[in-house]
């Protein structure tokens, strides 16, 4: 505790930092809730693959799990950035 | 007809036991009969909240294996007439509850006229926290300022909705009441920890009751007494409203405000 500590830039306050990553993370994990138990798997699988070729983040992944009457669809989309791909893995 | 309520969170240590404790003793003092059963076999602890733990002679295992009967097991409590603690076992074996013996305990509290039976979930989602919320009508999803129990919680919503006797045989799903506890508003308006109006955003459902963080919970499990009959406490008078409106009373939600320190205090501490 220093007598200048007022001059300091106060931190950011985290609770805001906690919602928003509540947010993404709740909303990811409800759209592959009641899916199979691969999914999760499959979808990191499947970014692996796809970082091969391709330099993407993981949230540029989607999977998503939609049930009509009697059948399932499993889509699957992948923001690709602009720009080169990646160079081959080593 | 008996209510079966369960009380969860996935998270341990959020305030289960204290809530369970404290739900079955404000539905006593409504004047409801109530048994509070503990379902964390291998570590019994709502016998200490509750403040009977010398009296455990029989235990819900010995119930479910015919080594006792419920009459037996059932442990009145010292200050209301109506309820009744039905401790753990502290048995290693985790298969030692199987669900055709909860029924059975659970089908002879109905015959016994019990108006509410409190489910005391273990944490995670393993074999106990899936049996104690399996027959429920409702379930106390109790949830902390936080970010692993706000997200815990909403996988524990999702259990509910799907793996439930309500759920599985397509009848009206269980009545979810959100609880949020170790509630800080002086915490919350620095910025420092999630508001309620967050946590009721992120998991899409509201409150049905905000217990403040208060020294006087822990000072009533160092007694044995549920906080809820505290008068002088926040959190007890917040269980009592919580408790009416599970009951489907309606009352604003209190104690959300930050307490401001008065002058002396600031400048004498305390």
């Amino acid at each position: 505790m220093g007598i200048l500590d007022f001059l300091k830039r106060k931190p950011e306050p985290s609770a805001g930092v906690a919602k928003e990553r509540l947010r993404i993370i709740v909303a990811q994990e409800r759209s592959t809730r009641g899916g199979p138990d691969y999914l999760p798997l499959l979808r990191n699988e499947l970014l692996e693959v796809i970082r091969k070729y391709v330099n993407v983040d993981v949230e540029a992944v989607n999977i998503n799990l939609e049930r009509d009457s009697g059948h399932e669809v499993l889509e699957l989309s992948v923001a690709l950035p602009d720009g080169k791909p990646a160079t081959s893995a080593s | 007809m008996t209510e079966i309520i369960v009380v969860t969170s996935g998270k341990g240590g959020v305030g289960k036991t204290t809530t369970s404790a404290s739900l079955a003793t404000g539905l006593a003092l409504q004047g409801k009969k109530v048994a509070v059963i503990d379902f964390d076999v291998g570590l019994r602890n709502l016998d200490l909240i509750m403040g009977c733990e010398r009296r455990v002679v029989y235990d819900f295992v010995n119930v479910v294996h015919g080594e006792a009967t419920l009459k037996q097991a059932l442990i009145k409590d010292k200050r209301h007439e109506k309820l009744f603690v039905l401790a753990a076992s502290q048995t290693r074996d985790k298969d030692a509850l199987t669900q055709e013996g909860v029924e059975k305990v659970l089908d002879e509290l109905a015959k016994e006229e019990f108006d509410y039976v409190v489910c005391d979930s273990p944490a995670g989602i393993e074999k106990g926290a899936h049996l104690a919320m399996y027959f429920a009508d409702h379930a106390v999803v109790v949830v902390n300022p936080e970010v692993s129990s706000v997200r815990d919680s909403d996988r524990i919503l999702g259990l509910l909705a799907s793996k439930t006797r309500r759920a599985e045989k397509g009848e009206s799903p269980i009545k979810q009441h959100l609880l949020l506890t170790r509630y800080n508003p002086n915490r919350v308006e620095a910025g420092e920890m999630l508001s309620v109006k967050d946590v009721e955003e992120i998991l899409g459902i509201s409150v049905v009751g905000v217990i403040p963080e208060s020294e006087n919970v822990l000072a009533a499990s160092n007694a044995g007494v549920p906080v809820i009959l505290d008068d002088d406490s926040n959190a007890g008078a917040a269980y009592k409203d919580t408790v009416a409106r599970i009951l489907g009373e309606e009352r604003p939600l209190r104690f959300l405000e930050p307490v401001k320190k008065g002058f002396l205090k600031r400048v004498f501490g305390g």
